[in-house]
Parts: structure tokens; sequence; C-alpha cells
């Protein structure tokens, strides 16, 4: 009596044909799947903004424009903005006396947004910022090296 | 007509049918009948599409308290009820940011029995992740993961992962200060490589940190989108893993025999009168079931095997550990509300912005190095974990506590060596600051290698590793290290929770942070 069972046709042709059609829609699928977490277009907020820095502002003192992550300073030299969204893990600091400091992880900042204490790996970035009729125009999305200040025209 | 006096009226028989109906679909539904023998109650087992994830007998080792404490049944009771209590809060949720957060004040305020659900669900999660971690920490020091059961401890521990997930995704969905800040700083660990890659000067050309960013945001800002996916995930697909990965867990408890004994669990059992086992002698026969599979069955050869029928001993105590669990979550609810803070504002992080106590280990390691406490160190605790059945081949003191040589006098040495090391390199920490405040200029990734973090890590490797040597035994090193990370884990957490104030300075009690 035979107890094993018959040996499977050699050229099984619908067997493989079943089992690689299977493999390639499946690997076809996951392509496909794994593109679809991320749209051709993402909406964001503009980062672009146009301000009136109150006159009354000290040299060196922050001005925050309300529900933005950033802080504009006047002093002497021109006007700057550095981006108060920290490097360690995006929360936003808060401009001191010393510099800035961040809640969430304790990450402490100069008065230039160099790293003084904390985990945070870079220094705060200096946004691109330009001057035009009396406003001051910053772009979010543009960083300059630190250090760089706009004069009035 | 015929002239048979048995001749009975047209529809007699129609309504005899009609009467045994509701006796018929019930036992057509519970084919084995009552379980009222050692027959009808395994059938009742193995005839049952969900019951028969257990066996139809279970060892009297197995049952008695001392043996697991039912901590595993207590997680899956406390995930039944989050199912539960989550399905009825998804009636009125509405996942859109603001939307989100006036929905959950619905919930609490107006909608009849809402607030209970949502504090039950809040609770059942909190005793989930208690529990998880405690079973994993009886299955460690019953030394339960050994062959055959490796590959069980390995799922464990993709259920722990997946229990923090859910645990992690369901604190977000209220759109409050705490939601927002979190999502936006776990999305920020998501793109924490970058902080190598950043200092390698190689991200334009290899980012995942920023690919994985902008998959769990789908957006460049937290929003809709990143409120969306967290969702989904906490509501479909981690749900889903966690039922596939339970079933499996179960299931390989049955095959591989039950839970982790002695071998000698039978010597070790006093008799119990009232139960009996089912064979009381070694079969003079052997038994063997031909071409299906190989060997003996599995019964044949061996003395009294102190097995009980499933039902009602193990259903009724697990039924108990269920009701237990509910009775705990229920009187938390009704002493303690789920917390709300307000509504999610993207320009003031709440200070000091804490994670649920169950984070705060991992806040504590962040504020080291993002990479290395958020990605780094977590996989290297649980690839450590991962590989402990793969390197103990060893058989003592298996289904024991504290079984193995060391016992528990090695595992007293190693909680104080993993409280002492771990509150020193806090204090000193604490103290005098990391290399950051000593050097200014030194580059990121020497923070990222050598923080307090990745020291505590060594020492507790190292030492590890020596008692592998003193005792020349894997499993006394296992002992040990389980033991450190668990006593790391818990002194990192109780700093984090009740040590740290505003701008995560250190202070020593609430009592002391600054008022602004």
């Amino acid at each position: 009596m035979r107890l094993d069972p018959e040996p499977l046709p050699r050229r099984d042709w619908l067997g493989l044909a079943s089992l690689w059609s299977a493999a390639s829609a499946l690997a076809f699928g996951f392509i496909g799947a794994m593109r679809l977490p991320k749209a051709a277009v993402v909406a964001a907020p503009s980062k672009a903004l146009k301000l009136t820095l109150p006159e009354s502002l000290p040299a060196g003192e922050a001005f925050v424009p309300p529900g933005r992550a950033m802080a504009v300073f006047r002093d002497g030299e021109g006007v700057y903005a550095i981006s108060t969204i920290c490097t360690h893990l995006g929360c936003v600091v808060k401009p001191n006396a010393e510099g800035f400091e961040c809640p969430c992880h304790g990450s402490r900042f100069d008065h230039a947004g160099g790293v003084v204490k904390g985990p945070a790996p870079r220094a705060l970035p200096w946004l691109q910022v330009r001057l035009a009729n009396g406003e001051v125009h910053i772009d979010e999305g543009k960083t300059v090296p630190s250090g760089t200040k706009a004069k009035q025209a | 007509m015929s002239p048979s006096t048995e001749q009975r009226p047209p529809l007699a028989e129609f309504w005899d049918n009609l009467r045994a109906a509701p006796r018929r679909i019930l036992d057509t539904a519970f084919r084995g009948g009552s379980p009222s023998t050692d027959r009808t109650r395994s059938t009742f087992v193995f005839g049952n599409v969900f019951l028969h994830l257990h066996s139809a007998r279970v060892h009297r080792w197995t049952l008695r308290w001392t043996a697991t404490a039912g901590l595993g049944i207590a997680t899956t009771a406390a995930f039944l009820i989050t199912l539960v209590t989550g399905v009825l809060l998804m009636f009125y949720y509405k996942p859109y940011p603001d939307v989100a957060y006036q929905s959950i004040k619905d919930i609490h305020f107006v909608v009849p029995t809402g607030r209970f659900m949502r504090n039950i669900h809040r609770w059942a999660a909190n005793v989930m992740v208690v529990t998880v971690i405690l079973h994993m920490a009886r299955a460690f020091y019953t030394a339960a993961y050994r062959k055959p059961r490796e590959f069980n401890w390995v799922i464990g521990m993709g259920l722990l992962a997946v229990t923090l997930g859910l645990s992690f995704t369901g604190y977000l969905l209220p759109w409050d200060q705490l939601a927002y800040w979190a999502i936006t700083i776990g999305a920020n660990i998501a793109q924490s490589p970058r902080e190598v890659t950043d200092a390698l000067e190689i991200t334009e050309w290899f980012d995942p940190g920023g690919f994985q960013r902008a998959l769990l945001l789908g957006s460049e800002v937290v929003g809709e989108e990143a409120l969306i996916r967290f969702y989904l995930l906490h509501v479909m697909i981690l749900p889903l893993v966690l039922v596939g990965l339970m079933s499996i867990h179960f299931w390989r408890i049955r095959k591989d025999g039950g839970l982790a004994r002695p071998v000698d669990a039978d010597q070790r059992l006093e008799p119990e009168p009232g139960v009996y086992p089912v064979f009381t002698q070694a079969p003079e026969k052997t038994y063997q079931l031909a071409a299906v599979v190989e060997g003996r069955t599995p019964a044949v050869g061996r003395g009294p095997e102190n097995t009980v029928p499933s039902m009602p001993h193990l259903f009724y105590a697990e039924l108990g550990v269920l009701m237990l669990t509910t009775l705990i979550c229920v009187a938390l609810s009704i002493v303690s509300d789920a917390p709300l803070k307000e509504l999610a504002n993207p320009s003031v992080p709440e200070n000091p912005a804490k994670a649920p106590w169950y984070f705060l280990g991992l806040q504590e390691l962040v504020a080291f190095s993002a990479f290395m406490g958020g990605i780094g160190i977590p996989t290297i605790v649980l690839a450590g974990l991962g590989l402990i059945p793969y390197l103990d081949r060893e058989s003592e003191g298996t289904g024991l506590w504290f079984g193995g040589p060391g016992g528990w006098p090695l595992v007293k040495r190693a909680l104080v060596v993993g409280f002492g090391a771990s509150i020193l390199v806090e204090a000193f920490v604490i103290r005098y600051g990391w290399i950051r405040e000593w050097f200014p200029s030194v580059g990121q990734l020497v923070v990222t290698v050598l923080n307090p973090g990745t020291l505590l890590t060594l020492i507790y490797g190292a030492y590890s590793v020596w008692l592998v040597k003193r005792y020349r035994s894997t499993r006394a090193g296992a002992l040990g290290l389980f033991t450190c990370f668990l006593c790391g884990f818990l002194v990192l957490t109780v700093v984090g929770t009740y040590f740290r104030g505003p701008n995560w300075d250190f202070y020593w009690s609430p009592s002391q942070w600054p008022r602004h």
C-alpha cells in the first residue's frame, strides 16, 4: 500500500501561473499602495508674510507675529527673523532674556539661535527678510546664514 | 382513508416540529450538548471556533494563581473593554481638527453615558499598558520563552509595540494641547534619523527620517491629514494587527502544549481531591496515528497527566479575571475623569509639555538625544529582548519564578545595580549637565552616540555580560539585563513624571515650579 501522496506534476502550468500571477499582483499592488500616502500636491499654509514692526520695539527685543513660529528683531545693523521651531523635536521655543528656551525637552539657545544646552542638534535657522515700503517681508520657507540682517535700502 | 388508529391529525407533526424548534435550534448551534462529562467538555472547546484557540484540557500547574497571576488574560480583557467602548465612542467622534475637540466635549458633557465610556476607554488602555508589561515580566522571570516558545515571545514583543502604538495614536485624537504637541513630537521622532544623516551631510540623498515624517503626517504641517492618519491607525490598522497577533499568540500556547511548567510539575503539585486525572496510570499499550503524525500519541508512556477540562476550570478562571479587570476599570472611571486640555494651539506648546506616564521615560531619553532616545535605544532594547530566547538555550528553572542559575539572589543584586546605575546617571546629568554644556562646539554625532541614555544602556549591557561570565550561563545574564531594563524604565518614568517641570528642568516637587 502506498502512503506517500502523488508527487506534484513537474510542469503544473496552471498552478505555476496562479502562483506567479498572485505574487506579481501582490508586488505591484504593494508598490502602488506605497505611493498612495504621499499626495502629488501637499496643501500647506502660506509661508510668506508681511508685517510692520512697532516703532517702540527696543533693539534686540523679540517681536512674535501672532500665530507664527518666529521671532523678529531690530537693532542698529538691521532687521532679522529667527525661526522658533526647535531643531530637536519641533516644539515652539520662547524668547527670554538669554535667548530662547524650549518647554518640551529643555534645549536652550543664545540670542543668535546657537545651541547652548540640551538635545537640539542644530542652531535655530534664520529666515529670509526683505524690507520694502516700511514693511518687513519674511519667508518661512527660505533660510539664510546666521547673522544676515536686512538693512533699509 | 386508512383504518389505522394511529392516524394523527394533519398538522400534528408540524406542530410537534414547531414546538421542538427552539430546542433544536439550540442543539444545532451548540452541537456538543451540555458540558457535563469529560467528553462533552472537550467537544465544548474544540467544537467552538473561538474557544478552540484554547486546548480542551489544561494542566493544573497552569491554573495556580502564582503561575501567571492571570496577567495575559487581564491584558486581553482590557483590550476587549477598549474595543467595545471604542466602537461606542466612534458614534460621536469626528476626526477633523477643532471639530474633533468639540466632539470630545460633546461626548464628555452632552452624550448620555459618554463621559463614562470615554473614561473606561482611557482607563482600560492604561490598565492594558500596565498588564502587558507585567505579563512580559512574568513570562520572562518564569523562563517561559524557552524552546518551543521562542517565537511566541517574539510575537509578544510585537504585541507590546502595537499596544504602545495604540496608546500613542489614541491620545492624539482629542486634538487638545497634549494631542497636538504629541503628534508634533512623535512625527519629529520619526524624522530624527536626520540627526545622523544631517551630521554626515547625506540627507540630500538618503533621508529615511523625512520619509517617515511625510508618511505619518501626509503634509508638511500637523493638520487634518495627520489627524485622519492617526485616526485610521487607531481604529482600523493597529487593532487589526493586534487581533491577528493575539490569535497567533494564543493558538501557539495551545500548540506548544500549554503554558511553560517545570519538568517535575507533577511531583510538585499536591493531589487535589475532587479533580481526577483522565489517565490514572501509564497505559501498557502504545498507539500510533499511522500516516498522519510521526511518533507516538502525546499521552502515551506517561504517568498521571494532571490535567483538568478547560470547561469549566480554565474558562471560569478567565471569566473571573475579565470581571475583575472590568471592575478595576469601572472603579477608576468613577473616581477619575479622562483629561482634556485646551484646544490645540500650534504657536504655544504647554510648559511643561508632558506625554502620558508610560512615555515619560522615553521623553526623558529623547531629552538627551532625539534619535538615540526615540529610535536607537528602543530598537536596541526590543532587539535585545527579542534575542533572549535564541541565546538562552538552557533548561534549568523553566516554569519557576526567577528560575535558572543565580535565581532570586541574582535578581535582588540586579535590582540594586539597575536602580543604582539609573539614579546615579540621572543625578549626575541633573547636577553637572552633559557634553553640550561643557563643550558647546562639539559635533552632534558625539552627543548622539555618547549621551546618558547610551551610557546607561552600556552599563546594563556590560553588567549582563559579566553575569554571563560569572555564572557561565546566558540565563543569568538575561535575568540581570531584564531586571536592569525594568529598573531603568521605572526610574526614568518616575523622574519624567514627578521631577521635571517647566522647560524640562529638575524640581523636587511641582510646588516649586515658577509661576508665570
